[in-house]
């Protein structure tokens, strides 16, 4: 899964582990920037908690932890919030300064599919366009006559493996191909049993197979039957935190590439949320310990964007699960973050406040928290950002003090 | 889309590349029968990587005289991978999938398997140049081709049947090796609905005698009438001369039996309708074999051209090479060629390696053990993450399964947290499991 030395050079590049990915691309200077994408949608309620505000425990108790000080509970950001408590790591560099979180947040994009959500959000506009957000970025930054136009750094790996949306564009992209199985997420395992339970043939084939499997994982290790075996979810959250170790490393490196975006999955928590979420947001912050301790000296000049597609509903679903919503919570860490804040314009949870009665009402634009990145970071100009970065935002003003 | 595009593209057809249904909207039934009115042309791309039945037994005698040392490549080895290569990147993308599918329904008919490991460089030109071509001609001209190719002499063991009083069997004290008289009788022809006895196996396999593989510089196929049992053989009452014209007519006899006829129509029916097909069917077709004297062409034709070739839902379960090629024609043949081989075999099918001469099985029960399904989703979930720039999924589902797919499948790949989990969810999803 490493690149060696060779790949170091690549300018654009992807790697991946598992069902995670990992994508880079060159750029001028010492600045780094990672972007996190969390697929199906993080329920930024449960990650992040407004624990002081009464109605969060009404309209969700199942998934409400407790308030800061009891065991297992949440952790505290400042009296109000509350961090999810699997995200430790988040929480010490936040309580040291070095990361922020923006609540209620949304890219510009209303839809509650995935596809068109996670479209939109790498496209960085309402609507999916042929290339994403961070790549125009980088070419921006670093226009091809600039760079060493025929250098290995600009060339491209002719293997199979796809970049994000978010990296792809006018700066040449390349690739690697998945060096290991790809477990298939108990979401999505869960959606399929679903389909051939109905199916009188092979619904008892699928159904007696989990079993066998459950068993011999059950039989090898501790497990836990309604999440899987631990043995996955372990092996995920290794292949997750080794893969944001080399980015790091890779990232740290001299004549590394400066711009890279991992891809997590695991949020689409319909059903059995509590559990499920839990593993999702540990594999994250081991993930980004990971990628802290890859980077090295470098984690100075780095700053790291967590983003998903979107928020969930407010209220607890059928399943103990919450469906896709609006509104959600973004990440932003590094040593070149002014962190220790939450930054939100809190819409409230009463039944006004929600969006259409159910969603978190947005009341940042996810473009804010990436302008003030890419601006107060990597030193891009306004007019690019309002234009080629994401076209006609002039209106949506980057999100002040965050760098 | 319209559903009997999806049908014909589904069911006659090796599963809908994107836009393949769209192409053939206009006239899905006239696309399944254009490409069963001609002899299908031959593949010289193709054909470019498979060795010919001459070369692959140069290859094989060459390898037995001279065993390649141990972690050298088996040029057999190669022989086999670099074909099947070739054949499965067609599959994946060929525009006339009605006819190799056929094709490889009559390959699976008259099995030669690469679990002898000897054949590994015949199999594939026994599929692409024996059977291939007579696939929409006479049964009897394709039994032939099929049955006297040094795949299936060596196959079924006939290069080492003499006659025992022949003249090398006396001289030798050689005898009969009746593995392919019966198998003929049994799996390629009447069956033993036909009622036949040991007499009639043992006569045929005396008949046989004498069809061998050529040593180097012959040809590949020889009739030696040194080994050949001397007289008359009788077969199912029938009397056929000594010698190779002998045992061209007794096969002819066999092929155009009014049993052999009733076999193939419901191979025909049970390969392409269901597992248990409709009688009224599987009538048409014996009729229309009788009628033309067992014109394959025809014989499928009819089945296509009956009312009932067209109805929904799906009835069969994609056997796991079918899922194969169906995913890899879904997505555009994503997977470098190693990966793409090796999924025949994970998933529990690989290519011209069937257990017994009977073939792989044609029903459901056989391929829906439940480790074998899950295979499936785990495969596809490979597949999904590989691809280099997966499809919008909810195009993707339109374009394979259209019509075909219900509304709980649609909710479930709307619902997909990724792009690549949608992807997934259509090809492991069960409907994509039925053709």
């Amino acid at each position: 899964m490493l690149l060696g030395r060779r790949g170091l050079l690549l300018g654009l590049t992807a790697l991946a582990a598992g069902a995670h990915r990992v994508a880079f691309a060159a750029a001028p200077g010492e600045a780094r920037f990672v972007v996190v994408i969390l697929r199906g949608g993080l329920d930024g309620l449960a990650a992040v908690q407004p624990y002081a505000d009464p109605l969060l425990a009404e309209l969700r108790a199942p998934l409400a932890l407790p308030e800061p000080g009891a065991e297992g509970a949440l952790l505290d950001l400042g009296g109000r919030f509350g961090l999810h408590p699997a995200l430790a790591t988040l929480g010490a560099w936040y309580a040291a300064g070095e990361a922020a979180i923006v609540h209620a947040v949304a890219g510009p994009h209303r839809t509650r599919s995935h596809f068109d959500a996670q479209d939109a959000l790498e496209s960085g506009a309402e609507r999916r366009l042929e290339d994403g957000w961070l790549n125009r970025a980088v070419a921006a930054l670093w226009p091809a006559e600039t760079g060493p136009a025929d250098g290995p750094s600009r060339r491209a790996v002719a293997l199979s493996q796809g970049l994000p949306l978010l990296l792809r564009g006018p700066a040449r992209a390349a690739s690697v191909t998945p060096p290991r199985p790809v477990p298939v997420s108990a979401e999505t395992m869960e959606r399929l049993a679903a389909l051939y339970a109905r199916d009188p043939l092979l619904g008892p084939a699928v159904a007696e197979g989990r079993m066998a499997r459950r068993f011999a994982a059950e039989v090898l290790t501790e497990a836990d039957p309604e999440h899987g075996p631990a043995t996955n979810r372990a092996a995920d959250r290794e292949a997750f935190a080794a893969l944001a170790r080399a980015a790091g490393r890779l990232l740290a490196d001299r004549q590394g590439p400066r711009v890279a975006a991992l891809e997590l999955g695991g949020f689409d928590t319909h059903a059995f949320q509590a559990a499920r979420l839990r593993a999702a947001l540990a594999t994250l912050d081991s993930g980004l310990a990971a990628l802290r301790q890859g980077l090295g000296s470098a984690w100075r000049q780095t700053a790291v964007l967590v983003v998903s597609e979107f928020g969930r509903t407010v209220r607890v679903n059928g399943s103990n699960g919450t469906d896709h919503g609006t509104a959600g919570v973004a990440f932003v860490a590094g040593g070149a973050i002014r962190g220790g804040r939450v930054l939100a314009d809190w819409p409230g949870l009463s039944h006004d406040s929600l969006l259409e009665g159910r969603d978190l009402r947005p009341t940042t634009d996810l473009r804010a928290v990436a302008k003030a990145l890419l601006a107060g970071h990597l030193g891009l100009p306004a007019a690019v950002l309002d234009s080629a970065v994401f076209p006609n935002s002039g209106a949506v003003r980057p999100l002040a003090g965050l760098v | 889309m319209s559903r009997l595009a999806a049908v014909a593209a589904i069911r006659f057809g090796l599963g809908p590349r994107p836009g393949e249904c769209a192409e053939i909207a206009h006239d899905p039934k006239g696309w399944v029968l254009a490409q069963l009115e001609r002899v299908p042309p031959p593949l010289p791309a193709v054909g470019a990587s498979v060795p010919t039945a001459e070369q692959g037994l140069a290859t094989l005698l060459e390898t037995q005289r001279n065993r390649p040392p141990p972690g050298a490549p088996n040029p057999l080895t190669v022989a086999y991978q670099d074909s099947m290569l070739a054949l499965s990147a067609h599959w994946a993308t060929t525009e006339s999938p009605v006819i190799e599918r056929f094709a490889l329904l009559w390959s699976n008919h008259l099995t030669v398997s690469r679990r002898a490991a000897s054949l590994a460089a015949l199999v594939a030109d026994h599929h692409l140049r024996a059977i291939r071509p007579h696939v929409l001609g006479p049964f009897h001209e394709l039994l032939r081709a099929a049955v006297l190719h040094p795949a299936m002499l060596r196959y079924l063991d006939n290069h080492v049947s003499v006659g025992p009083n022949s003249e090398a069997g006396l001289r030798r004290r050689r005898g009969l090796n009746e593995n392919l008289a019966r198998e003929v009788l049994e799996l390629h022809t009447v069956t033993p609905a036909a009622g036949y006895t040991q007499a009639d196996v043992t006569q045929l396999a005396a008949a046989l005698t004498g069809w061998g593989t050529g040593e180097a510089g012959e040809s590949p196929v020889v009739f030696r009438p040194r080994a050949h049992e001397p007289g008359e053989k009788t077969i199912l009452g029938r009397t056929f001369p000594e010698g190779a014209e002998g045992t061209l007519a007794a096969l002819v006899m066999l092929a155009t039996h009014p049993a052999t006829f009733r076999a193939l129509a419901l191979r025909l029916a049970r390969h392409y309708l269901a597992d248990d097909p409709p009688p009224a069917v599987v009538a048409a077709v014996e009729r229309r074999l009788a009628e033309t004297e067992g014109d394959l062409g025809a014989a499928m034709r009819a089945l296509v051209a009956h009312p009932l070739a067209w109805e929904a839902p799906l009835g069969k379960l994609r056997s796991p090479a079918e899922f194969v090629i169906a995913s890899l024609r879904a997505t555009g043949d994503p997977l470098p060629p190693p990966a793409r081989l090796a999924a025949f075999g994970e998933l529990g099918q690989p290519l011209f390696t069937a257990p017994s001469p009977k073939g792989w099985p044609d029903e459901a029960a056989a391929w829906s053990a439940p480790e074998l399904i899950l295979r499936r989703i785990d495969w596809a979930a490979r597949l999904a993450a590989r691809l280099p720039d997966p499809p919008d999924p909810r195009e993707l589902l339109d374009a394979v399964l259209g019509p075909l797919a219900d509304a709980e499948t649609r909710a479930a790949v709307r619902g997909a947290p990724s792009v690549r989990e949608g992807v997934l969810l259509v090809l492991a999803s069960p409907a994509f499991q039925r053709r």
